[in-house]
């Protein structure tokens, strides 16, 4: 199997407003980016997928400008990583994995700040703040210090201070680790709302293979330092093969012959344990149920397992199991 | 709008910054009182006595020991400063908010210059207070109008060097805590110079050392200017170190924010 498949890139409506080739980036002997090559069109949000470690920061913190790469060359928005370091910085936002706010501040000032610093009219930047700040449900504590505010609070401001200068290109680092589940909702809405409404170009980072599945429209896993695919949610998806019907049993008896009903199951020997593949829905649910009432066997307990980013590593990093991939 | 203006622009920016800090947060200016404030408490009411007839028959002395003493502690609120001044920057750097202002187009220069003016007047504000005290202590100056102005501008020059070298040392620390270790040894070199007791008092070796390390003439220029004491050649010098350290501290602080990430 090939790692990478491009083939069904979404037509690009304009010029790509990410592209990279070869970026490298080690530190002494330890490789952590190994060649990356990245194409990202304008107005789409694209996730990077991949375990701690992988390298996904680094490559935001040279997409980011705030590291130099060993070698490779990038081009955001029409400008030239290195030699338009400046211009770069004026399209881009970036929302790292830890909140970058001042403490000492408050979210307004914190907002003010940044308006500052990208010279807008006094007014003007007032005006920006209030607006994001009752866009991000934050105006209630918008005069307290943010050393006052919660983690999910915290991002959101983080977010919002990214979005005052307007950037065209979005970096967003691991976003939501570390936030409760409704905080992570939250943020997934504002992230939807600001590709449907502004038409941003979105870089996330995630280890959260459902997080990439809620918003990006093209998936890269990395490993390792190298991307090991790259596709739709639903691309990625069809080639791994961990979706799986779970069936424990009370005894020996019991899972050999359900090993035999089930020909394409794989055993757990020492949990008793029947690994049938599938898809999870409920018709292919019925169907195992079914030929376990017929032969009227009795499974202990049933657990329907969907593929989550431990199968799509299992599978395309090569360390798979015993399991062979599923046919298209 | 042009390039410098856009460096003096981000740099009002941070200044406001850093100066809403020190307004929100007044403990941190009384922190850089107190340490001079306790050592001008400790070197008069506990120490005074006896380092006072003790140095009371040279040059130096004459009046009350206070009067000896009080401009190498109004100096010592410099150090102290430059001490606020490492920690600022450093939970600066660890806190995320650099790496934010480093991907954004604004001035490279900015980000340390707001820190740096910002604590130079937070540390000016530190020896105003400091001076209050001593005065209310009984320190006693001398000193013309002219002479103040002159002396505040030592103390402006001399802070101006060790904040520059603080923001170096901020940079380079690992945490809030090592930058708060690291510029120690600064806050003691006033003790072996003409700051407690005259050099001339001290064994060979260290006398040597408190004869031609910069806080010396600092301190002999201040003395001079405040009590009408003999400056020699100590204000060319004083101003030179001072010219120096500046340049070195900028240059490091400067080469070390554009190096981030570069190492």
């Amino acid at each position: 199997m090939t790692a990478a498949s491009t083939t069904a890139v979404p037509p690009a409506r304009t010029a790509p407003a990410l592209t990279a080739v070869g970026l490298r980036k080690s530190y002494g002997d330890k490789v952590v980016l190994d060649g990356i090559d990245l194409t990202i069109p304008e107005g789409t949000v694209f996730a990077l997928l991949g375990p701690n470690g992988a390298g996904k920061t680094t490559t935001v913190q040279i997409l980011s400008t705030l590291l130099p790469a060993d070698a490779g060359q990038a081009r955001l928005a029409g400008h030239d990583l290195v030699r338009e370091a400046a211009a770069v910085r004026a399209a881009i936002g970036v929302t790292g994995q830890f909140a970058a706010v001042d403490n000492l501040l408050t979210a307004e000032e914190n907002l003010l700040l940044m308006a500052d610093l990208h010279h807008l009219p006094r007014r003007e930047g007032r005006r920006r703040a209030a607006e994001l700040l009752r866009r991000f449900e934050l105006t209630a504590v918008g005069r307290k210090p943010v050393v006052t505010f919660s983690g999910g609070m915290r991002r959101k401001l983080d977010l919002a201070m990214t979005l005052v200068g307007d950037p065209r290109i979005i970096f967003l680092d691991e976003p939501t680790t570390g936030l409760d589940p409704r905080s992570r909702r939250t943020m997934w809405e504002i992230i939807r709302g600001l590709v449907a409404d502004e038409g941003v170009t979105i870089f996330l980072t995630t280890q959260y293979l459902e997080e990439a599945d809620q918003l990006a429209d093209r998936i890269a896993v990395l490993d390792r330092g190298v991307l090991v695919a790259e596709g739709t949610a639903e691309e990625l998806k069809r080639r791994i093969p961990g979706g799986h019907i779970r069936l424990r049993f009370r005894d020996e008896r019991g899972l050999a012959s359900a090993a035999d009903l089930f020909g394409t199951a794989t055993r757990e020997g020492e949990a008793l344990a029947l690994r049938i593949p599938s898809d999870g829905s409920i018709p292919a649910l019925r169907s195992v149920l079914d030929v376990l009432e017929s032969v009227a066997l009795e499974a202990e307990a049933l657990t329907v397992h969907t593929p989550d980013l431990d199968d799509v590593f299992l599978t395309l990093t090569g360390q798979a199991g015993p399991q062979k991939e599923n046919a298209r | 709008m042009s390039t410098l203006s856009y460096a003096a622009r981000d740099s009002a920016t941070m200044l406001r910054r850093n100066l809403k800090h020190a307004l929100r947060y007044p403990s941190m200016t009384f922190s850089v009182v107190a340490m001079p404030v306790v050592i001008l408490l400790l070197f008069n009411y506990v120490y005074g006595g006896a380092l006072g007839s003790g140095i009371g028959g040279s040059s130096k002395g004459g009046g009350a020991y206070i009067d000896y003493v009080a401009p190498g502690i109004i100096l010592m609120a410099a150090t102290s400063g430059a001490l606020a001044t490492a920690v600022g920057v450093c939970v600066d750097m660890t806190e995320g908010i650099v790496n934010r202002f480093r991907t954004m187009s604004i001035s490279r220069a900015a980000f340390l210059t707001g820190h740096v003016v910002g604590s130079v007047i937070q540390t000016m504000v530190a020896i105003a207070l400091v001076i209050g005290v001593a005065l209310a202590m009984g320190f006693r100056p001398s000193a013309t109008p002219v002479e103040w102005i002159a002396a505040l501008g030592v103390l402006v020059l001399v802070t101006l060097a060790l904040t520059w070298l603080a923001a170096g040392i901020g940079l380079v620390a690992k945490n809030p805590e090592s930058a708060s270790n690291l510029p120690m040894p600064l806050t003691f070199l006033p003790f072996l110079g003409s700051a407690i007791v005259p050099p001339e008092s001290m064994p060979s070796g260290l006398r040597w050392f408190a004869e031609y390390q910069p806080f010396t003439p600092v301190i002999e220029t201040l003395r001079g200017l405040l009590m009408g004491t003999d400056i020699g050649n100590s204000a060319y010098l004083a101003i030179a170190w001072c010219l120096v350290l500046t340049l070195v501290g900028y240059a490091w602080a400067r080469r070390t924010f554009n190096r981030i990430g570069a190492r």
